[in-house]
């Protein structure tokens, strides 16, 4: 009997046995649910993996942006704040997030996973598993911003306190009903359905309050003008936000945590916002500097995806290109605002592509809503960016000044002007080439 | 003994390669250099601040040879190095006191041929 007989008899079977046997019916829906299940654990889990390739998508980006002799700090911090957030955010972050909360305020159980116990509820694990790549993404949005002069050890000590109290205090506000939580943010009605304000604007504001207390990198700004410190690679700058383009889709898709047919939608927004932001970036940069440049069209792409992940599934596709286009403009204003008039030294955008793109999309979530907007809807979510701003800025200046003013937060200008390579690893990242040094 | 020591566009390298071998020169050393002259640098933009390539690439031909020799290659270098524009390079002539091959350890115009 062939394959196709075989599947004909297999249907006859399964129509007799609906037909002849009505109690099968029940089994018929069970069946169908625990089908279901399985496909919302395989969606969730293939899509926890896209979001931690994404960490390949930074380490990618901040590497071409920065210079040679700075390659190496920046693969071990970004290797590291993944490493050290997922230990702490195992232990304490996703009990803070997503344990339950009476107040509203924080979560109170679930620390080492104890959820979970010895036979309990996959879903723990599989939630958990997808909830551990966003806290490390917001923890390494920082390691951008604070490139080419942070303390090694220093930044060991952020990505741990981030990724065990501060992202996941903010998160259980907006988000620890998506598990055993509730928080006061969203019991508001607040809209931020991947993370807009929870990952990126956090991730951001925090990249913000550590490039101020650092100060700029030397040599960046003489005499009170802004210079370029060209990054070393753009092709692997490019390849890291075509890598977090892709994992964008696990990131906005993925935060449905079921397999359903809203993935479609999420998907088709996602892939319009970025492609905007890279227009939007590139038209602004071209009209104002009188070439289309390519590393503020790279940080436009980034910033669409930032804009349309709090909206990606309940704005149209028309509103999403509309919110990507805006996000990528605005990314290049920022960008030079903060660099030139602000005079705070970002050598990758972080704190304009997360923060700033981060703060607009969770009000383009609130304006564009397909549901409709209001003023109370347009205030809530104002509360919710303001909320984010106030508290990662008054967490972070305490743990900043606290390292700054024990174990240092910043090299030694000699190290700096070696390079961290070998001041903080002892290695260079290319000893085959002969480099220039400034 | 002269020296030609000939700094030129990069992109010219392989045309004054092929031009010095074709009138019988078998020997070469060339380096990567920077300087600048009357081309001064470049301007280039990143991220919207202009900056300034202040020195720019360049290769450095040095070629060894006779007196007898020499007054050809310099000009097949400036035959084929030109290009009529600022940037073009430059190309200097000293005299060498001696010269000798670590091989066999001749030394003189022997050590050259």
């Amino acid at each position: 009997m062939n394959i196709k007989h075989k599947k004909f008899g297999r249907l006859f079977f399964i129509l007799g046995a609906v037909l002849l046997a009505a109690p099968l019916v029940a089994q018929d829906t069970t069946t169908a649910a625990a089908v279901q299940t399985n496909a919302d654990y395989i969606w969730t889990m293939t899509a926890a993996f896209l979001v931690f390739f994404m960490q390949a998508g930074f380490a990618m980006v901040e590497t071409g942006f920065t210079r040679a002799k700075n390659t190496v700090n920046i693969i071990m911090k970004n290797l590291m704040d993944m490493s050290i957030g997922a230990i702490f955010y195992w232990a304490m972050g996703f009990a803070l997030m997503f344990g339950v909360s009476r107040t509203g305020w924080f979560g109170t159980t679930g620390f080492f996973l104890s959820d979970f116990g010895g036979a309990g509820d996959h879903w723990t694990l599989a939630f958990w598993m997808f909830q551990v790549v966003f806290a490390a993404t917001a923890a390494t949005i920082v390691s951008g911003a604070m490139a080419e002069r942070t303390k090694f050890v220093s930044y060991l000590i952020y990505s741990a306190v981030i990724s065990a109290v501060i992202y996941p205090v903010f998160g259980s506000w907006a988000w620890g009903g998506l598990f055993n939580g509730g928080g006061w943010l969203e019991n508001l009605g607040f809209i931020d359905f991947a993370g807009s304000t929870v990952v990126h604007s956090v991730g951001g504001w925090a990249a913000l309050v550590g490039a101020i207390t650092l100060g700029p990198r030397i040599g960046k700004y003489v005499k009170g003008q802004a210079r370029a410190i060209p990054g070393h690679n753009i092709a692997l700058g490019a390849l890291g936000v075509f890598i977090l383009w892709f994992g964008w889709y696990g990131f906005n898709a993925g935060s449905t945590t079921a397999a359903n047919t809203d993935i479609a939608l999420i998907s088709v927004n996602t892939t319009l916002a970025a492609a905007a932001g890279a227009l939007g970036a590139m038209l602004v940069a071209w009209f104002r500097f009188k070439k289309p440049d390519a590393t503020l069209t790279l940080n436009g792409v980034l910033a669409g995806l930032v804009g349309i992940t709090a909206g990606c599934a309940n704005v149209h596709p028309g509103s999403a290109i509309i919110i990507g286009l805006l996000s990528g403009a605005l990314v290049v204003a920022s960008i030079v605002f903060v660099d030139q008039v602000l005079k705070i030294d970002d050598p990758v955008g972080a704190i304009s592509v997360h923060g700033v793109g981060g703060a607009w999309g969770t009000l383009a979530a609130g304006l564009f809503n397909a549901g409709g907007t209001s003023l109370k809807i347009i205030g809530v979510q104002l509360l919710g960016i303001a909320s984010a701003f106030l508290w990662v800025v008054i967490t972070t200046t305490i743990l900043f000044q606290v390292i700054k003013h024990t174990i240092g937060l910043r090299v030694t200008p000699e190290e700096e002007r070696d390079g961290l390579d070998v001041g903080e690893h002892g290695l260079e990242a290319y000893p085959d080439f002969q480099l220039i040094q400034e | 003994m002269k020296k030609i020591e000939a700094i030129i566009k990069p992109f010219k390298l392989d045309e004054v390669r092929e031009a010095v071998e074709a009138i019988g020169i078998h020997g070469m050393t060339v380096t990567e250099v920077k300087g600048f002259g009357r081309q001064r640098g470049q301007t280039e933009l990143y991220r919207g601040s202009e900056y300034q390539i202040e020195f720019l690439p360049k290769i450095k031909i040095e070629i060894v040879t006779t007196e007898t020799k020499y007054r050809k290659i310099v000009d097949t270098i400036l035959d084929t190095a030109s290009t009529d524009s600022v940037g073009d390079g430059k190309i200097f002539i000293f005299d060498v006191a001696d010269a000798l091959r670590i091989r066999t350890g001749e030394s003189g115009e022997a050590a050259i041929e």
